[in-house]
């Protein structure tokens, strides 16, 4: 089995609009969304829902006011600054425990407390694994893990070979925990400094965890000059270049549609370009 | 210096500041150029970048600067001559960042939140707490206006303290703009609270309105006054505005899709300093909420 994820640093460079498109265009895949407090693939791929799981995150602490003797030790050792008046802010408790075991007359209860949930469901893609965090919750990578954990198990249940998933953006938490037993990233950047200088944070990481990276280079023509140095880049480095997607208006036609693009206007420019893509990937990594 | 996370999250009691954080949901709508783009217009003291994993503002207004302070947080440390490998320290962690087994202890500091509970655990005075950097703080001079990113290391899983030491840069007297990481989870609370006004930057897409519905329910549970931006207005749908009629969210400035903003904003360079028409947009912008605020 060959787990694949789609990543960019840098949010909103087209991530999701190409995990759908390899979705249409790859031979039956398993589809994951790891972009859990902000997911999106579900808006193009129209997923059925099959099996909901709840997603219990880390515990809260809750004070009993009958029981408070408002001493305020549970403030003292608060380093999330969580406690005011003797209420615990759902929103601030990071489910530590600490005032747990220093509250001297045991006031102080800690609860579970669902954080998201989980689901399971059918497209006409494929099988679907994706979540939904409860806004403002911890733990998003925690949810994360769930998420990749049922997507395999989708995989082997199914007999099939290949996961995609779709990354959320930025490099921390969430993004290290989708990135366990990945065995190639493509990196969507587009040809801005800020996009290229998230581009190399990201290459940085997949290093780390001595994963492949392959990038494409999305709405190239917004600027040729860097677009040609994000190649240089890539080839300078060993760094797999998969090729560039033009700007096309049908991109934003076709999430209006709710349609992955290669589907809604298969001859239009991009879709063309991300076929070429797909096709270079499988010629350098398949 | 290791800082407690206590006082990083110290709340600024001056009322000579105020703060207007920058946020979406959907990444890649914005954010960053309406907050460069309000600051210059307007003149604003300071702008923090609180998008720690993929910072982006300097890039935009003064380069890169060297590090003028780490960002620390404590882990802890076992004490192997004093420790008895009961295992009271693994069974508290909450976050598995201690794992006892036989005669051995480890600590795992990546995971460690630093709450600070298992040197109370510990029946025998064993555990100490160490700082541990996890990434750093710098800072620009843009003219007048300063500044403050933070950087975190890649590798490191945990924005949220790092986003805590970037506010704690905050300047007590001026306008302070904050631009945000995109989502909806606790990096974007950490940025938000404390906030006097949330501008929430999306795009009139299904994207955009999906991860405005997710990040308008954080805002709104932080107790935070909201006004929206639609950027790359002209493309898309009327989904956007229908959801921001309906639940009584003002629309407080349109930005075209213009390809000039566009082109500019992939050469670095923020769209007022070339389209000056936009300043005073901006400035009216800054009223209106200003007056949201009272």
């Amino acid at each position: 089995m060959k787990q694949i994820n789609i990543l960019s640093g840098k949010g909103g460079t087209g991530k999701t609009t190409i995990t759908a498109s390899l979705a249409v265009l790859a031979d039956n895949p398993i589809l994951a969304d790891c972009d859990v407090d902000a997911s999106n693939l579900h808006l193009l791929l129209k997923p059925v829902k099959r099996e909901t799981q709840e997603f219990k995150g880390l515990k809260m602490a809750v004070i009993d006011p009958e029981k408070c003797i408002q001493c305020g030790r549970c403030m003292e050792v608060c380093r999330f600054n969580a406690i005011k008046d003797y209420k615990v802010d759902p929103v601030h408790c990071e489910g530590c425990k600490t005032c747990v075991i220093c509250c001297p007359v045991q006031a102080i209860n800690f609860e579970e407390r669902i954080c998201g949930h989980a689901y399971i469901s059918d497209t006409k893609y494929g099988p679907m694994s994706h979540a939904r965090l409860t806004p403002g919750m911890e733990n998003s990578g925690k949810l994360v893990t769930l998420v990749r954990k049922n997507a395999t198990k989708l995989a082997e249940d199914t007999g099939r070979e290949l996961v995609l998933v779709d990354g959320p953006p930025g490099i921390g938490c969430p993004v290290i925990a989708s990135l366990s037993n990945i065995d190639a990233s493509i990196v969507v950047v587009e040809p801005t400094l800020s996009g290229m200088h998230d581009l190399k944070r990201v290459i940085e990481l997949l290093k780390k965890f001595d994963i492949r990276a392959l990038v494409c280079v999305n709405k190239y023509d917004l600027n040729q000059d860097n677009a040609k140095s994000i190649e240089k880049y890539c080839t300078t480095n060993d760094i797999g270049f998969l090729g560039m997607i033009p700007f096309d208006p049908k991109v934003t036609e076709s999430m209006v549609h709710a349609t992955p693009i290669v589907e809604y206007a298969p001859d239009s420019p991009a879709s063309i370009a991300i076929k070429k893509i797909w096709t270079q990937f499988n010629t350098i990594y398949g | 210096m290791a800082v407690s996370l206590k006082k990083l999250k110290a709340v600024s009691t001056s009322t000579r500041t105020m703060k207007i954080v920058v946020a979406s949901g959907k990444g890649g709508t914005g954010k960053t150029s309406v907050a460069i783009n309000l600051a210059l217009s307007v003149g604003a003291s300071q702008i923090l970048d609180c998008d720690v994993e993929e910072p982006n503002v300097h890039i935009f207004l003064g380069g890169t600067e060297e590090e003028f302070s780490p960002v620390e947080l404590l882990v802890p440390e076992i004490n192997e001559n004093k420790c008895t490998y009961c295992g009271k320290c693994s069974a508290f962690c909450q976050y598995n960042a201690l794992f006892v087994v036989g005669d051995t202890a480890m600590v795992f500091p990546e995971l460690c939140h630093s709450c600070g509970g298992c040197s109370i655990v510990c029946p025998e005075g064993a555990i100490t707490e160490k700082p541990r950097k996890i990434g750093s703080l710098h800072k620009v001079m843009n003219g007048e206006m300063e500044v403050v990113y933070g950087n975190l290391n890649v590798g490191e899983p945990m924005a949220v303290p790092m986003i805590a030491a970037v506010k704690e840069q905050a300047k007590s007297e001026g306008l302070v703009i904050l631009d945000a990481p995109p989502g909806s989870a606790c990096p974007v609370v950490e940025s938000v609270s404390e906030a006097d006004f949330c501008l929430m930057v999306t795009e009139p897409t299904p994207f955009g309105l999906h991860d405005l519905e997710v990040a308008t329910e954080v805002v709104k549970i932080l107790g935070v006054p909201m006004g929206v931006v639609v950027n790359f207005a002209g493309i898309g749908d009327q989904g956007v505005y229908n959801f921001c009629k309906e639940h009584e969210l003002p629309i407080l400035m349109e930005i075209p899709y213009d390809r000039r903003i566009a082109e500019l904003y992939s050469r670095g360079i923020p769209f007022t300093v070339e389209m000056k028409e936009w300043e005073t947009k901006f400035k009216t912008l800054l009223k209106e909420m200003e007056a949201m605020i009272r």
